[in-house]
């Protein structure tokens, strides 16, 4: 089953990690993402640049504003592709990833439609 | 969820909303600090027990203004007479923090803490020394090592800064349009100053790139509150584009590597991936300004990924609208420099002759007029210029650059 699992956290927090901070985070988190990896159950999974550098578009008036859609207390600042056996697996590698990635909350979603695309980036 | 590092990230992170609207309530800068101060305290010894809030910030703004109002009756018995004005005051201000705490109380909170730095009688670098201590939390011992002096000279500084500050009393009225772009425009200014110190300054390296950090932290806030300002998304821009380059302009002795020189690979691509992303946003709105012109030459650099790949032509044209729109002489030597890579080092040293008088004791003129002169082969003008330049050097780094040329002068075996 594909899930999706969309990471929220408090931007402010995130952005008063120092370097080093940021690298243990990442280098934790880098050995749940190693083992799903070679588990084949990691698709493609991102980590998004501060709302700052956000531009929505609301669509019925074709309105161009700057940030994000949505202002709220956490922001949604990466997600992961899961290819999983259900919602039970699913939570217990958000528990994993939450002990490596302090603050906020992971939202579970599952994939009404995944569409790999070509190979970007 | 509750180690020490993730909480020290968000009481950090929650500062300047906090401080700001602890400011509001107590409309005293020590108050509103020491108040905060407390708030940490009890986070220090709370969080790690019952997990942290959802949004540290309110919670601390909460904790510290009942921590503030505790302090003011202690004071108030301490004195004999209790101001019984002030007390209920203070205690009217308590209306649901919700209602408090909505957006554009909080944007102006946070806009008043970063402008009462800079304050216009205060110097430069008593409105970014104030900025690092109310603004960013850092110790004094922290900014008193960045800016190479001793701790006790600091605290004396930062004193003297803030008894400014309240003797010419804080705005505390919600500003209206106009003033609040002039707000928007002397922090921006400031954050900037603070990058460049970072930027310029000698010291330690991790030193310099803690104020660098810093000025991006702030320059990102700024633009969270303003998102649809262009000049803070150039300004936000341009400052990545410069930082990403960090790593690789000091060679391990510390000698400066300019850009040409400079190994690519070492630019942290997402920071210049952000500041790209950001002159993009910016460019839509089509009101340029200068922050917004230097960011698309940094910009320039970041997208060649080799030296000489660089787009010089456009760097030359960007130049030209940088100096129309804030006429400078060090504009027009960056413009020549820019101009000696595609019309030659004769055309570029054309174009700074008339400012050698405006810029006779300036560093880097005698810096590049001894490069171009090089280039040309005439090396005795050129030693006379690096000579100007070495005495007038600001670091170490600099003075050690520029002897450098001095000395493969001096070779006489050297190869052109």
């Amino acid at each position: 089953m594909l899930y999706a699992i969309l990471c929220y956290n408090a931007e402010d927090v995130v952005m008063s990690w120092s370097q080093e901070e940021d690298d243990a985070v990442m280098a934790q988190l880098n050995v749940t993402h190693a083992r799903l990896e070679a588990e084949g159950k990691l698709g493609p999974s991102l980590r998004l640049m501060p709302t700052t550098a956000a531009t929505t578009l609301f669509k019925s008036q074709d309105l161009v504003v700057d940030g994000p859609y949505a202002e709220t207390k956490e922001q949604l600042l990466g997600l992961y592709i899961l290819d999983i056996s259900g919602l039970e697996e699913g939570l217990e590698i958000a528990r994993e990833l939450g002990k490596a990635n302090p603050g906020g909350a992971y939202e579970l979603r599952p994939l009404r439609l995944y569409l790999p695309g070509a190979s970007v980036g | 969820m509750t180690d020490p590092a993730w909480i020290d990230a968000a009481l950090s992170g929650a500062r300047p909303r906090a401080v700001g609207a602890l400011l509001r309530y107590f409309r005293d800068l020590d108050t509103a600090e020491e108040a905060f101060q407390d708030a940490c305290l009890r986070a220090l010894r709370t969080w790690p027990v019952n997990g942290p809030p959802r949004d540290p910030a309110a919670w601390l703004i909460m904790v510290g203004r009942n921590a503030g109002i505790d302090g003011a009756r202690r004071r108030a018995k301490q004195t004999v007479l209790p101001d019984e004005a002030e007390l209920s005051d203070t205690e009217d201000a308590e209306t649901p923090l919700a209602e408090r705490l909505d957006g554009a109380d909080y944007r102006d909170d946070v806009l008043r803490l970063l402008f009462i730095c800079c304050h216009p009688d205060l110097p430069a670098t008593q409105q970014i020394a104030l900025a690092l201590r109310i603004v960013s939390g850092l110790s004094v011992r922290q900014i008193a090592r960045a800016f190479l002096v001793g701790e006790s000279a600091m605290e004396q500084r930062i004193t003297r800064a803030k008894a400014k500050i309240a003797a010419s009393g804080v705005p505390f009225e919600t500003p209206g349009p106009v003033e609040r772009a002039e707000r928007v425009a002397a922090v921006a200014a400031m954050i900037y100053l603070l990058f460049n110190e970072g930027y310029s300054a000698g010291g330690r390296q991790e030193d310099r790139a803690q104020l660098a950090d810093e000025a991006i932290r702030l320059a990102r806030l700024l633009l969270r509150l303003y998102q649809t300002e262009p000049e803070i998304m150039g300004l936000t821009a341009l400052l990545l584009l410069q930082h990403a380059r960090s790593a690789a302009r000091f060679d391990t002795d510390g000698e400066i590597i300019l850009l040409d020189d400079q190994d690519r690979s070492l630019w942290n691509t997402s920071m210049i991936g952000e500041g790209l992303a950001l002159v993009d946003k910016a460019m839509r709105h089509r009101r340029p300004g200068p922050y917004q012109i230097q960011a698309a030459i940094a910009a320039l650099h970041g997208r060649a990924a080799r030296a000489e790949d660089t787009d010089w032509r456009g760097i030359v044209t960007l130049y030209e609208v940088l100096e129309q729109h804030t006429p400078s002489p060090v504009i027009t030597l960056n413009r020549a420099v820019a101009v000696s890579k595609t019309g030659g080092p004769q055309a570029a040293l054309d174009l700074i002759a008339p400012l050698e008088g405006r810029l006779a004791g300036y560093f880097h003129f005698h810096g590049v007029r001894g490069a171009l002169l090089l280039q040309l082969g005439k090396e005795a003008d050129a030693r006379t210029a690096f000579n100007k330049a070495i005495a007038l050097a600001n670091t170490p780094a600099e003075a050690a650059h520029i002897r450098g040329h001095l000395d493969r002068l001096l070779q006489p075996d050297r190869t052109a």
